[in-house]
């Protein structure tokens, strides 16, 4: 029973940041209707940022801070710089410059940093809390995930910005009509798509400990979070990460074993595809092709 | 004084040629239409003038020069576009759509305004937090109006607005455009398929055939035209 509980509550922790990359996939696709499949490895890229500016002698939550700062604007850079012109493209175009976009990051985070496992440290400590049923990072890095997400919520529930960006997700014509700047409110999205990411890379590697494929299996999890909450719903990616979390854990340990554990996240990928394609609370999108 | 002069304008999409050289204006205060046919160019008109197409030529909005600008820009300039379908945010609740209305603005008169646009459409009041999609259609061209009203532009363009709605619905809606004309003094270009209709509201008609101008004139000398009574007017 008390093992039962650990893993639900560890599987509540790793499903935050499943929430979060989640979340950021969400995001991109609810405005382009493309899944940026460079999430992840723009998210190592942040967290090695971050790793260098502790190293350089910075405060955790400085570095933090300026490694989130410059993540959103790696994201609005790289809209602007390489989205922006496939903005009328094909599909399959897009899918090559997100692929392009991983390899890019994924190398130039081994090359510059190197491709050794390192540590990464965590601001919460490690003592076990609650009866030693969850760690101090877990707990913190959970408290963490749900301040970002309870931010990203108000921001996009009660801000003037937040607004104009849902509009311009829903409907562009209209919205260059009422004066919104969609150009802009795209670049704004893989911007704060890159900063949560960010933040969820930061969360998870003291966990996993940092290497460039770090955010390889966890992309994969986020990615059957988002289908299983629905990708065009926010909210429902958010429970989705977590509910991915949490199955994963208690598959993981009770049924499958850990070195099947990410083949769960396929499973759980084809059987929402194959049994509730829209997820569970997204919408079934018509398109007439 | 001319709120809004277009010359020599040519549109199209893609390789094909819509527009083939329009010219006409709004006045200061005054109400336009363009009378026309299906496909006859009308609502190309109103795309080319908020730079959703590419153009050529000129227009030009209080003496400043809006043509090849960006449609952000053109609606900062102060034009407001109803376009047909209505352009509702379905998703939004009705709210969230007359807040996307005022996105420009930063003065403090926007929720008194809010208040305004409740006076002339009290069921956008009732339906303030509702989802825009559950609307009906009138509801909706209501919503539209609202929406464009509270850019407070100096130009509205509105195409269609009778489409698809119930007579009392259309006269009500009329009502209204009339009334934000003369007192706010809003100049209007509007699209209309009931050249009746139109005929009756504006002050200045232009009738298009396969993107050109073929009469303009007063709204009433074109509505004693007996060519146009007899294609347009049906009588």
């Amino acid at each position: 029973m008390a093992g039962l509980l650990h893993q639900i509550l560890s599987g509540l922790a790793t499903g935050g940041i499943y929430a979060s990359v989640a979340l950021a996939l969400v995001m991109i696709y609810q405005a382009t209707h493309h899944v940026n499949f460079a999430q992840g490895e723009m998210a190592t890229f942040s967290t090695y940022l971050a790793l260098m500016f502790i190293n350089l002698g910075l405060p955790y939550w400085a570095a933090f801070v300026v490694t989130v700062v410059l993540s959103f604007a790696l994201g609005v850079v790289i809209e602007r710089v390489l989205m922006r012109p496939m903005a009328n493209a094909p599909v399959l175009a897009s899918v090559g410059v997100f692929i392009g976009l991983l390899l890019i990051f994924n190398a130039s985070t081994g090359a510059i940093w190197d491709y050794t496992t390192k540590a990464f440290p965590t601001p919460f400590g490690d003592r076990p809390l609650l009866g030693g049923y969850i760690s101090g990072h877990e707990l913190g890095s959970t408290a963490v995930t749900l301040v970002v997400l309870l931010l990203v919520y108000v921001f996009f529930r009660y801000t003037r910005l937040g607004l104009a960006m849902r509009a311009a997700a829903y409907n562009p014509v209209s919205s260059r009509l009422v004066g919104v700047r969609v150009g802009w409110m795209l670049a704004l999205g893989w911007g704060l798509a890159a900063a949560i990411g960010a933040v969820a890379g930061m969360m998870v590697a003291p966990i996993v400990f940092l290497d460039p494929n770090m955010m390889g299996g966890i992309l994969l999890y986020a990615f059957a979070g988002a289908l299983l909450g629905g990708i065009t719903s926010p909210l429902g990616a958010v429970i989705g990460g977590f509910s991915v979390g949490v199955i994963e854990n208690l598959a993981g340990a009770y049924i499958v074993g850990t070195e099947l554990k990410l083949s769960l996240a396929l499973v759980i990928i084809v059987a929402v595809l194959v049994i509730r394609p829209s997820g569970l609370m997204g919408r079934t999108i018509v398109a007439r092709v | 004084m001319k709120l809004l002069e277009v010359v020599g304008l040519e549109a199209g999409y893609g390789p094909t040629t819509v527009l083939r050289g329009l010219d006409f204006e709004v006045a200061e205060g005054g109400v336009t239409t363009l009378l026309g046919a299906n496909g006859a160019g009308k609502t190309t008109t109103l795309r080319a003038i908020c730079g959703m197409i590419p153009v050529r030529g000129q227009i030009t909005l209080a003496g400043q020069r809006i043509d090849g600008r960006a449609t952000e820009d053109i609606v900062r300039a102060g034009i407001a576009h109803v376009p047909d379908g209505r352009g509702t945010f379905m998703e939004l609740t009705v709210e969230e759509n007359m807040r996307l209305g005022a996105y420009t603005r930063r003065d403090r008169q926007i929720r008194p305004d809010f208040e305004r646009m409740f006076g002339y459409f009290p069921r956008l009041k009732q339906r303030f937090r509702q989802q825009a999609g559950t609307l009906s259609g009138g509801e909706q061209q209501m919503l539209a109006i609202a929406r464009a009203l509270l850019l407070r532009p100096k130009l509205l363009l509105l195409d269609e607005p009778s489409f698809g709605l119930a007579p009392l619905i259309v006269r009500e809606i009329f009502e209204i455009m009339r009334r934000i004309n003369s007192e706010d003094g809003v100049g209007i270009l509007v699209v209309e398929q009931n050249a009746n209709l139109a005929l009756s509201f504006a002050d200045r008609a232009y009738l298009l055939e396969t993107g050109r101008i073929v009469r303009a004139g007063p709204a009433d000398e074109l509505g004693r035209d007996e060519a146009i009574r007899r294609a347009y007017l049906g009588y």
